[in-house]
């Protein structure tokens, strides 16, 4: 018993970090602009189909996740300039349904485009471990340090360098970083590029653990969202906190039930979350 | 919006008989087309309540027509006779049911809060009605018969494709005088003005909660009759139903054709049904990629919908 | 330099400037004075592109700037200085600083001298550089939204109302800066309800009433003969 719990731990983490990927990305864009993309899982699901091709025909993972990344990324920017910007100043329910029309639209294009198979990467990092009973694929942990990385190295964008400090002034004041001569628009594309990237990136990040389908974007915009309200709207460590939080719920409790009704544990979460502490469970609370 | 009582009148007549005359004149399949597509109105004129007039934004309606299609099953499973009245109530007290613990939520979240905590809902009894198999039937759903038009003890006479229409009809007819009335009231009034600024609304001395709660369970309840009448024509209930689509549908149905004017989300809803039938003979389910552009382009630059446009293309 | 001609600004549904006509000439220090509500903030956002008029004309330099996005209008040389201060309380000091001074086109020589500037006409801040903004004092807030605009190297700096909630230690301070500023030839439109510190720091003042101008005349003049101020601000 205590191994299955310890092996479920693993898995919560592991599932957690890609999550906190996801997640990372659109707390960044609310907290920045007031857009809760509804079409975030479906960019992860393009990043994994556009990664899937690029493997298929290159056979270099990494450069899958590269191309991905970028190409998904420029779509971001490109996605947000010609239907949100024109959204600027409207109210967020605006957004939302704006982007949920998108999502749609992307949905079926990647069916058009990539056909209605189900597409996989091969996992680059071959082999497994040892872990108690369980021979635990290297890759798991692998995707789970990768997505750490790539968390981190957005982290330190945030923090030093001129860029960063532009995303947290208008992030915090957005009338005054323009006042100061930020160019706000373009910092608002520029993060929804990154979110979008970040989006791909965890995209192929979780293919080779399973297949990427065209109808997987809803499941990880809902726990995205699930997430980003938890640990509080457009708080980064919250999300990434949140989102470990919410796999490792999930996890356990597919011990004791079938996987597809433990995600009834991340709704009640949030639910719980949204009566009692509803700027966000990692929050400290506002004074 | 001002109408003379009497022009109402009249154009209200008209449609309806042209509705319930219609199908006499079409083949079968297009007879349960009309009557659905009557259903899916009414299903629309209940988010409107939410979304169009009081400004709420709901992705959980899935939630309320699913109950009120399982509550109707149930009915018509349970009992030995199938019996229309019952299946009528079961089906709305579950959606009603449902709309109190939404009407909770109403009060003490805002906005987008308010449309995640929707989703998140509606996903819940997905998840539950799919995973329970031995009550729900998960996956394969639940077939039941059709129960009879009847008053026990006077008369009972199955229904056929057109007849079944003309009770879908009266229903739906009633309930759109019925919401008019109530959009047109004292009522209606405090909800719009919720919806242009809940604030000052609160400020002026209105208890802007009851409002909402009110209306959430309004629009609850027509959500639920919606899915109790989608029950009693098909005969058959699944999960999909309650999924997140459905919700997402009736967003598409609502800005398309117009919030806050009750008939122009009847029209979207149409609308969008007769398109998708057209169109996917030919582009199968691609049909969904230029409608959603028009859609998303729609949300941008008409947000008042097919029905506002026209009204302003009307009035020039 | 900066012109403002029959400006009309709409602020939600209220219309808060009637048609404002003013001017400020290179390197003068120009006072706006007038009641709490009349729009004198307005005017300077207005300016700024954090509100656009919905008629007249705004020219900065022989450019219409009028409506021009705020961070267009900071680029040609217009700093402003929001009468909440605004500093960015997540950043540190010299991460507010940076707003400023990361602007480009600037040698790490010139940076240097810049903040060499500031910091010796506001200690504090150097003190206090990786202290986040929230942490600091009202008055010290004060101090770095005006180094903040500093960084800018502007043409005119736009000071709305430096000197509220301010301990008397602060005023004198803030009178200093807007001195230095000048002697810098940079030129100041101050929106003040302290009228001793406007007359004295200014060379010509503006009163604004409802929405209009009702009055202009040099410092000295008003200084003389206060009866305007007493008019129109009841004061």
């Amino acid at each position: 018993m205590l191994e299955q719990i310890l092996v479920q731990t693993v898995n919560g983490l592991v599932n957690g970090m890609v999550l906190a990927l996801v997640a990372s990305g659109l707390t960044l864009i609310f907290g920045i602009m007031d857009v809760v993309n509804f079409a975030h899982g479906d960019l992860v699901m393009l990043g994994g189909f556009t990664g899937a091709v690029t493997v298929a025909h290159t056979g270099n993972f990494w450069l899958g996740l590269l191309v991905a990344s970028v190409v998904i990324g420029l779509f971001g920017a490109l996605l947000q300039i010609t239907t949100l910007r024109p959204l600027i100043g409207r109210d967020p329910l605006t957004t939302i349904i704006a982007t949920f029309g998108i999502s749609l639209v992307l949905q079926k294009y990647a069916l058009w485009q990539f056909g209605p198979t189900a597409q996989n990467i091969p996992q680059p990092i071959a082999g497994r471990f040892e872990l108690f009973y369980l021979q635990y694929p290297w890759y798991r942990l692998g995707a789970a340090v990768m997505a750490g990385a790539i968390i981190g190295a957005l982290y330190l964008f945030l923090k030093f360098g001129k860029y960063g400090i532009w995303i947290r002034a208008t992030t915090q004041d957005r009338v005054m970083a323009a006042a100061m001569g930020i160019p706000v628009p373009l910092v608002h594309t520029g993060v929804f590029a990154i979110g979008a990237a970040m989006a791909a990136a965890s995209g192929v990040l979780f293919a080779p653990l399973a297949a990427v389908t065209q109808t997987m974007g809803f499941d990880f915009t809902l726990r995205a969202f699930i997430v980003v309200v938890v640990g509080g709207m457009g708080n980064l460590g919250g999300s990434i906190l949140a989102a470990l939080f919410i796999s490792l719920l999930e996890a356990y409790a597919s011990l004791v039930v079938s996987p597809s009704q433990a995600v009834i544990v991340s709704f009640v979460a949030l639910i719980l979350t949204l009566l009692f502490r509803p700027t966000g469970l990692f929050v400290p609370t506002p004074k | 919006m001002p109408r003379t009582s009497r022009t109402f009148w009249i154009a209200f007549v008209v449609v309806v008989a042209a509705l319930a005359v219609a199908p006499l004149g079409l083949p079968e399949f297009w007879r349960k087309f009309l009557t659905e597509i009557l259903i899916w109105g009414l299903l629309a004129m209940s988010s409107d309540i939410l979304i169009g007039y009081t400004g709420m934004v709901s992705f959980g309606h899935s939630a309320f027509f699913g109950l009120g299609l399982y509550g109707a099953a149930a009915a018509l499973l349970v009992l030995r006779s199938p019996n229309l009245w019952i299946a009528l109530a079961v089906g709305l007290a579950a959606a009603a049911l449902v709309a109190m613990f939404v009407a909770y939520f109403a009060t003490r979240l805002r906005d987008i809060y308010f449309a995640i905590t929707t989703l998140v809902f509606s996903q819940i009894f997905y998840v539950v009605i799919f995973t329970w198999t031995e009550v729900t039937g998960g996956e394969n759903g639940l077939y039941f018969t059709q129960p009879p038009l009847a008053i026990p003890g006077i008369f009972s006479v199955r229904f056929s494709t057109v007849s079944l229409h003309w009770f879908v009809l009266a229903i739906v007819a009633l309930s759109y005088l019925a919401l008019r009335r109530i959009t047109q009231s004292p009522f209606g009034m405090v909800l719009q003005s919720i919806r242009e600024n809940e604030p000052r609304t609160r400020a002026i001395g209105y208890h802007v909660e009851r409002y909402k709660i009110v209306a959430v369970l309004l629009s609850g309840l027509f959500a639920g009759l919606s899915g109790t009448l989608y029950a009693i024509q098909h005969r058959f209930a699944a999960p999909d139903f309650v999924f997140f689509t459905v919700s997402g549908e009736v967003v598409i149905y609502n800005v398309m054709g117009g919030m806050g004017t009750l008939v122009g989300p009847v029209v979207g809803a149409a609308f969008f049904l007769l398109l998708r039938e057209g169109l996917s003979r030919f582009w199968a389910e691609y049909y969904l990629i230029p409608l959603g552009i028009a859609f998303t382009l729609m949300v941008i630059f008409m947000p008042q919908g097919l029905l506002g446009f026209l009204k302003r293309r009307v009035n020039q | 330099m900066l012109t403002l001609a029959d400006v009309h600004t709409h602020y939600a549904k209220s219309h808060i400037l009637h048609g404002i006509s003013l001017e400020v000439q290179p390197g003068e220090v120009v006072g706006l004075l007038g009641r709490n509500g009349v729009g004198k903030s307005t005017t300077l956002k207005s300016i700024m592109g954090l509100v656009r008029p919905s008629q007249g004309r705004i020219t900065f330099e022989g450019r219409d700037i009028t409506g021009m996005a705020s961070h267009k209008v900071a680029h040609l040389g217009i700093a402003y200085v929001p009468e909440d201060r605004r500093i960015f309380k997540l950043l540190t000091v010299m991460e507010n600083l940076r707003t400023g001074l990361d602007r480009g086109g600037l040698t790490e020589a010139r940076r240097r001298e810049l903040l060499d500037k500031v910091y010796e006409s506001f200690p504090v801040l150097g003190e206090r550089k990786n202290q986040l903004g929230g942490t600091l004092s009202g008055g010290e807030q004060q101090m770095l939204a005006i180094a903040r605009a500093m960084m800018l190297e502007p043409k005119i700096i736009l000071l709305d109302e430096p000197t509220e909630g301010l301990m008397p230690r602060m005023v004198s301070q803030i009178r200093d800066i807007i001195a230095r500023l000048h002697g810098d030839r940079v030129a100041i439109l101050l929106v003040e309800q302290d009228v001793g510190l406007t007359l004295g720091a200014s060379s010509r003042c503006y009163i604004m009433e409802k929405g209009l101008i009702r009055h202009q005349a040099s410092s000295a003049a008003l200084k003389a003969d206060p009866s305007a101020i007493h008019q129109y601000m009841g004061v």
